[in-house]
């Protein structure tokens, strides 16, 4: 384990933008907060979440995947993708470094969404452990732990310096670099830190929140469940909870007329919108009830089911502290049972 | 804090609940905290008596979900406004979008609503506990000994500071007592970006607008939005579109919008309230009722029902658009 002084902050993101671009945590000028790229005078910002989650580096709102040319009757076909660069994330939760797990399950199988494949080979996590989790805060739920953060360095943030572990080769290399800046310690201070983290999170009011009545093999246990009416009774049906969550992925591709050809690009896209999938026969959920439970089923049992038995939830929270009805997953969860 | 209590709503409720005068009941339930309230139709007493909520965080206005619940509800329902949600309750009555027959509305007095965020940057964050007290809300956190005490000034949302009118302009019935129309500063954050020049006009609302995440949370639960099937979500538009093209298309989105409720937006506040990037939207619409009342004298959306809004009605002195173009140098 290797440390540094808070008082060398600047300067260790500096030498990491040496040869990656760096994203840190800085103010929205909103009240909130947001991964941002550092510059010198670029502050970082203590905060627990960012409004917006991290997937973002990896599977951005909107991408342009190609373009089409058409001359006479021929059509000319252009890969118009931006290289990625090489980049660091520092302060990523350890809720929110799962999310990358959860996100690799679809993208990185067969076959391989190259985009998304190459920004994960270009990016480097470094995580941050929790000190302050909220009430809103549930990871446990999903066996995260926020005293141990996972990513390719863990990093913990005490009062005077920020200690940092490497995971994975990509991490040790960048370690490396750091070599000058940092200093080789014991992990008494990162132990002792641990220890309270896991204190707090026995205080929790969502720490009995369990996933015992979910995941595979639960369809036609919890689909037709009349509690679904009263839970979606007054969903808007906006896309809040979907476009703040870490694990969402569903995307749209759409064509945009350049007047002589299309850029085909995605966007998020979200179960709980009316023309979500819609196809050549129309939709196949016509009620917000019905894409209400589409999107609960999906985290805590298709997923899963596809999965083993894995949940794509985090318990990063955002979902409740944004929900413009205060409707969200653990009240879902814990009206179907699933609180201890 | 407010002054009526939790009491008398549910008592009101479950009586008529139970005399069969209304079938169900439109109000705010409780949530996993002290201020995570849900919009909710309770059917029951029982359902009332247990998650019935009425605090400082009871801003939800269930004025729009009458459209959706008056069509799907047989008999009457009840619907508890405040003061601010029965100018969106007569707005959509003009425009014929529920059925009043269906409808009980019982008037509450409000003394404000507080937000969240502010309450959260005043207490901090890991909030396990929040009382209301004359003194103020007392907000237990996990990571402090002793409780904080927040007055309810200080975490006054920014709507309710600015609060237009403490007077219910529509009810069948009123608990406790209505107000007065209020002088409120509300304009005065617009008369600081009109006194802005072109470029930092432009500026303000590239940063505010580039947050948005195009959720569509403002315009779904605004009551001035109840088109059946909205332009940005219908594939056969041309206009449908889940993401922008360009980052000038995403301003175009709200501007857009901000026209469309023009003239019918009641400045409820709903718009801000949601937003999940705190983006200032209430400040578009508010610049147009500004305008209105500049232009064509001073008008109130939802004051009363079957008003002739200054844009879709028609005076032989009717200002000429010549003479707006000309009030563009002097103002």
């Amino acid at each position: 384990m290797r440390k540094f002084s808070l008082s060398v902050l600047s300067e260790v993101f500096a030498e990491i933008a040496k040869n990656a671009t760096l994203y840190i945590p800085a103010t929205d000028n909103a009240g909130g907060a947001k991964f941002t790229k550092w510059a010198e005078g670029v502050e970082y910002l203590e905060t627990l979440n960012t409004v917006k989650s991290p997937k973002d580096f990896f599977f951005p709102h909107t991408e342009d995947l190609m373009e089409f040319k058409v001359t006479g009757k021929n059509i000319e076909l252009f890969d118009i993708r931006e290289e990625s660069e090489d980049f660091v994330v520092f302060g990523v939760r350890a809720c929110d470094v799962k999310s990358f797990d959860i996100l690799d399950r679809v993208f990185l199988v067969d076959p391989v969404d190259t985009y998304y494949a190459s920004r994960r080979e270009h990016g480097v996590i470094i995580s941050l452990a929790c000190t302050r989790p909220a009430e809103t805060c549930f990871c446990g739920t999903f066996d995260i732990d926020p005293a141990t953060p996972a990513g390719d360095i863990s990093a913990w943030k005490t009062e005077d310096s920020i200690y940092l572990e490497a995971n994975t080769a990509k991490g040790e290399a960048l370690l490396a670099k750091l070599d000058v800046l940092t200093e080789e310690c014991d992990t008494e201070a990162v132990e002792t830190q641990q220890e309270k983290i896991r204190k707090i999170m026995d205080k929790l009011p969502l720490k009995d929140l369990t996933t015992d009545s979910f995941g595979g093999g639960k369809t036609l246990d919890l689909f037709n469940s009349e509690k679904w009416a009263e839970l979606s009774e007054s969903c808007l049906g906006c896309g809040t909870c979907t476009f703040v969550c870490p694990t969402c992925q569903c995307y749209d591709i759409k064509d945009f007329n350049t007047g002589n050809g299309v850029i085909r690009y995605r966007c998020w896209d979200s179960c709980m919108f009316s023309e979500f999938t819609k196809m050549a026969h129309g939709n196949s959920r016509l009620s917000q009830l019905e894409r209400f439970r589409q999107r609960f089923m999906h985290k805590l049992v298709y997923y899963p089911e596809n999965n083993e038995g894995i949940f794509s939830c985090v318990g990063c929270g955002r979902c409740l502290s944004k929900c413009p009805i205060s409707m969200n997953i653990v009240k879902v969860m814990k009206a179907l049972g699933g609180e201890k | 804090m407010q002054k009526i209590t939790r009491d008398v709503l549910v008592n009101k409720a479950v009586s008529l609940l139970e005399a069969g005068e209304v079938k169900a009941v439109l109000g705010w339930g409780k949530g996993e905290f002290s201020y995570d309230v849900t919009p909710t139709v309770f059917e029951s007493a029982d359902e009332l008596r247990e998650n019935f909520v009425w605090n400082d965080f009871c801003g939800a206005n269930f004025s729009k979900y009458l459209v959706s619940k008056t069509r799907k509800i047989q008999g009457k329902i009840l619907v508890f406004l405040k003061p601010c949600d029965t100018y969106s309750f007569n707005q959509l009555l003009t425009e014929h979008r529920f059925d009043r027959e269906k409808v009980y509305a019982v008037g509450v007095p409000c003394e404000g609503m507080a937000d969240i965020a502010k309450v959260k940057a005043l207490a901090g964050d890991g909030i396990s506990a929040i009382d209301f007290t004359d003194a103020g809300l007392v907000v237990t956190t996990l990571y402090d000994d002793e409780p904080k005490t927040i007055t309810y000034a200080d975490a006054l949302a920014e709507r309710c500071v600015n609060c237009k009118s403490k007077k219910h302009v529509a009810y069948d019935e009123l608990l406790g007592e209505s107000g007065e129309v209020l002088e409120s500063a509300r304009f005065d954050e617009v008369e600081k970006i009109e006194a802005m020049t072109a470029d930092e006009r432009f500026a303000f609302w590239q940063g505010e607008l580039s947050r948005c995440i195009r959720c569509n949370a403002c315009r779904d639960v605004c009551p001035a939005c109840t088109c059946e099937k909205c332009v940005f979500d219908n594939p056969n538009s041309g206009a449908e579109n889940k993401a922008p093209a360009t980052s000038f298309e995403e301003q175009m989105f709200h501007i857009i919008r901000a026209f469309h409720v023009a003239g019918r937006c009641t400045d409820c506040g709903e718009c801000s309230r949601v937003c999940p990037q705190n983006i200032p939207l209430h400040l578009l619409n508010r610049k147009f009722i500004r305008d209105i009342d500049n232009f064509y004298g001073e008008y109130q959306a939802g004051a009363e029902v079957g008003s002739r809004a200054p844009l879709v009605d028609y005076n032989l002195d009717d200002l000429e658009a010549s003479d707006v173009f000309d009030r563009r140098d002097t103002e």
